[in-house]
């Protein structure tokens, strides 16, 4: 299937406040977010993006919807270069895509009510007035929200977070995007609601023709929701593969630690010890060579020298690393 | 016991009349413990942290019951008096929690010398001594809030609640945005200051794995009320309150073949409705007439439920572990 979204080594610096000493040595020291992204969202694919805090999901995310701009590399949406949209084409763009922000407690105007937040986008996007109630009513609807309309005078304040991430769901869905990305869309519910989000996630995409990224930390989640699944760390993919190959045969050191480190909902089994420590290192200062390194249990002189590159291996796996 | 609610009632004024959030709700955290608040979303669970807390949003008021912390009731002035030193807290939007006009790194600085009485010295050393704790690098202090990714700036709430050695900590769904190793390594910071310090702790989740793994007892919220609580190995091994049951089963697991959820049909009740009797009647596959009447926490030693059919228990698990007792029509296949 052809490529909805391609990304070819992508780099996302930011600037940081610079200390003295570096005024002084002249330095830029910049934060590495993004170092070298490369990889397609097939049109009608669901992808998920895993890793670990503060390793450049949300970035990568956001980048994909051009709400930030890319210090290198290229991005193209439906053929086009992202870097060039603007006026109509640039509005026609935002229209066909979505983003459930990761916190749902910034993602609404506190001075908006709920019906607002979410009929913002049909006003936005001129949809006929008539329209607007049922359409807000089938978005809350498909969100599981029972009784909606006693939600639609409150402000986000008054809701629970629950009750929040589904709102914001809500919002995202409300035009029928074409691309999607959603940043911990389900982290706040509980599993009894989670359900019936996901199924209604694999229902849209169905009958909708949507195409998702799913950033999360949630493997057990992701199973249920792409076929796919990328694994970054520090700013690069180190695997990316079928998400039932990556649970099951995780290839690359990380992604093995990742999937040993799921907790388990049995106190007798769920105190295994961590299989790496330590954090990541400074996304200012990421280390040569493979930045796993530090961590790694099989680190060897190669991987300060040489950054892996991703490349595919048995089980239509793609890993970054020397071991392969 | 270190924090003991009683009865509490929490009522929100709404356009259309009163939404009790906490109906009655009981329990009690010992010393020294790690207490798992779990239930579906909407349930009460923050309302009742933050009443324990005394910041509750404008239109909501304790209505009823009380709480208790080291043996003295809470009022507005004790709790005034109490919180952050003795008390901390970390908010569900502990994301959205820091100021974005100063850097995180002076945020804390902020609560150690204002709060906690440290000079600047000891707070900056202490500042990078937290910093560690949760996971962040010390030159991270000097970024604001919005340099940070999401679960950064979760790790730095956390942070700023632990800078006084609290002897209780609230914490709301404190690890939800982190991914498993992080919130592993920070679940185990928790653990080692619960041995160290003796901290107790109230954690709110939805994550059943995270209880199993930190809590010692667990409470089970409903629409407003306690339906079971109790120790977490009991609890888990064998729960009395068939919403527990339903709970367990949609949790899902990450290398069962099933790829199937069961998820409990249905949605919990308006909470602006009277309501009488259990309130999972409308979706509970075990109910019957009697169960229209109040349910009450019931249970010989800590292991307590309240549910009307408590004595057939060991039944009702059995027959709540196949996904066909649940109604049909919600259960969805996931393939
Ligand atoms: N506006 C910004 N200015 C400076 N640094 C930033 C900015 N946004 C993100 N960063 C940095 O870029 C890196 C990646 O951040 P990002 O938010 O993409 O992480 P993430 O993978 O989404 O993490 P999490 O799981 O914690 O949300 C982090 O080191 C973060 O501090
Ligand atoms: N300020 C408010 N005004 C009116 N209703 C409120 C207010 N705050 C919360 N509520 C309602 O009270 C109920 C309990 O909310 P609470 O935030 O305590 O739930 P929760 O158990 O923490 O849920 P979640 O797991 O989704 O965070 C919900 O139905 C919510 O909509
Ligand atoms: S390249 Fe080396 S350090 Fe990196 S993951 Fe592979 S073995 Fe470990
Ligand atoms: S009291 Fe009745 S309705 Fe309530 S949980 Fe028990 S069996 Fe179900
Ligand atoms: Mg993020
Ligand atoms: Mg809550």
């Amino acid at each position: 299937m052809a490529a909805l979204v391609e990304l070819r080594d992508v780099v996302k610096h930011f600037p940081v406040t610079r200390t003295l000493g570096e005024i002084a040595r002249g330095a830029h020291p910049a934060v590495h977010a993004l170092d070298g992204v490369t990889f397609d969202v097939g049109d009608g694919d669901a992808v998920a993006i895993v890793g670990e805090s503060g390793c450049g999901k949300t970035t990568l995310g956001r980048l994909m919807l051009k709400l930030v701009e890319p210090t290198g590399g290229a991005i193209t949406f439906a053929g086009a270069p992202m870097a060039g949209l603007a006026g109509e084409r640039l509005r026609d763009f935002r229209r066909q895509v979505q983003l459930v922000f990761q916190n749902p407690f910034d993602a609404l105007n506190p001075r908006f009510t709920i019906y607002r937040a979410v009929v913002e986008p049909l006003i936005n996007a001129g949809i006929d007035r008539a329209e607007h109630a049922d359409r807000v009513a089938s978005a809350f609807r498909r969100v599981h929200l029972a009784d909606f309309d006693r939600y639609f005078d409150r402000y986000p304040h008054q809701l629970s977070g629950g009750q929040l991430q589904r709102v914001v769901m809500a919002r995202a869905l409300v035009l029928g995007p074409r691309f999607l990305v959603a940043d911990e869309p389900v982290s706040m519910l509980d599993v009894s609601v989670r359900a019936g989000i996901l199924a209604l996630l694999r229902e849209v995409r169905e009958t909708m023709g949507l195409t998702a990224v799913y950033i999360s930390h949630d493997l057990a989640l992701v199973r249920y929701l792409c076929e796919r699944t990328l694994v970054m760390y520090l700013g690069r993919i180190v695997e990316d593969a079928p998400t039932e190959e990556i649970v099951r045969r995780p290839r690359h050191p990380y992604t093995q630690a990742l999937v040993a480190a799921v907790p388990v909902p049995d106190p007798d089994q769920s105190r295994q010890p961590l299989p790496i420590k330590g954090n990541v290192p400074d996304a200012r200062e990421p280390p040569s060579g493979c930045s796993f390194r530090d961590r790694c249990p099989h680190a060897m002189a190669r991987c300060a020298a040489e950054t892996p590159a991703l490349r595919a291996v048995a089980g239509g796996h793609h890993v970054a690393c020397h071991l392969e | 016991m270190i924090l003991e609610v009683d009865k509490l009632q929490i009522h929100y004024r709404t356009r259309d009349g009163v939404a009790r959030a906490v109906d009655g709700a009981s329990f009690a955290v010992p010393e020294g413990r790690i207490v798992g608040l779990v239930g579906e979303s909407g349930c009460g669970k923050t309302t009742a942290v933050r009443a324990i807390m005394g910041v509750l949003a404008e239109n909501g008021r304790q209505a009823g019951g009380r709480v208790v912390f080291k043996g003295e009731p809470m009022d507005e002035a004790t709790t005034r008096k109490l919180r952050w030193r003795d008390i901390a807290y970390v908010p569900q939007s502990a994301m959205s929690s820091l100021d974005p006009v100063y850097t995180v790194g002076s945020q804390l600085i902020e609560v150690l010398t204002k709060r906690g009485g440290f000079s600047r010295a000891a707070a900056r050393t202490r500042s990078v001594e937290l910093f560690d704790l949760v996971g962040l690098n010390e030159r991270r202090l000097a970024d604001y809030p919005h340099q940070f990714s999401g679960g950064m700036r979760q790790r730095a709430a956390i942070a700023i609640a632990l800078a006084l050695e609290p002897s209780l900590l609230l914490a709301d769904e404190p690890v939800t945005a982190l991914d498993v190793i992080v919130q592993r390594q920070i679940l185990d910071v928790l653990r080692s200051l619960q041995q160290r310090l003796k901290l107790s702790m109230v954690l709110v989740t939805h994550d059943i794995s995270v209880v199993a793994y930190l809590c010692d007892e667990v409470v089970v919220m409903y629409a407003g009320q306690v339906v079971e609580s109790g120790p977490v190995r009991e609890v888990l091994a064998r729960p009395r309150h068939p919403y527990t049951m339903g709970l367990r089963n949609a949790f899902p697991d990450l290398l069962s073949d099933a790829l199937e959820l069961v998820p409990i049909a249905g949605s919990p009740p308006d909470l602006r409705e009277p309501l009488s009797g259990c309130r999972f009647v409308p979706r509970c596959p075990f109910a019957q007439p009697a169960c229209s009447l109040d349910a009450v926490m019931t249970g010989n030693g800590a292991h307590r439920s309240a549910c009307h059919r408590d004595s057939e228990a060991d039944t009702l698990r059995t027959a709540a572990l196949d996904p066909r007792t649940w109604p049909r029509s919600s259960s969805f296949a996931m393939s």
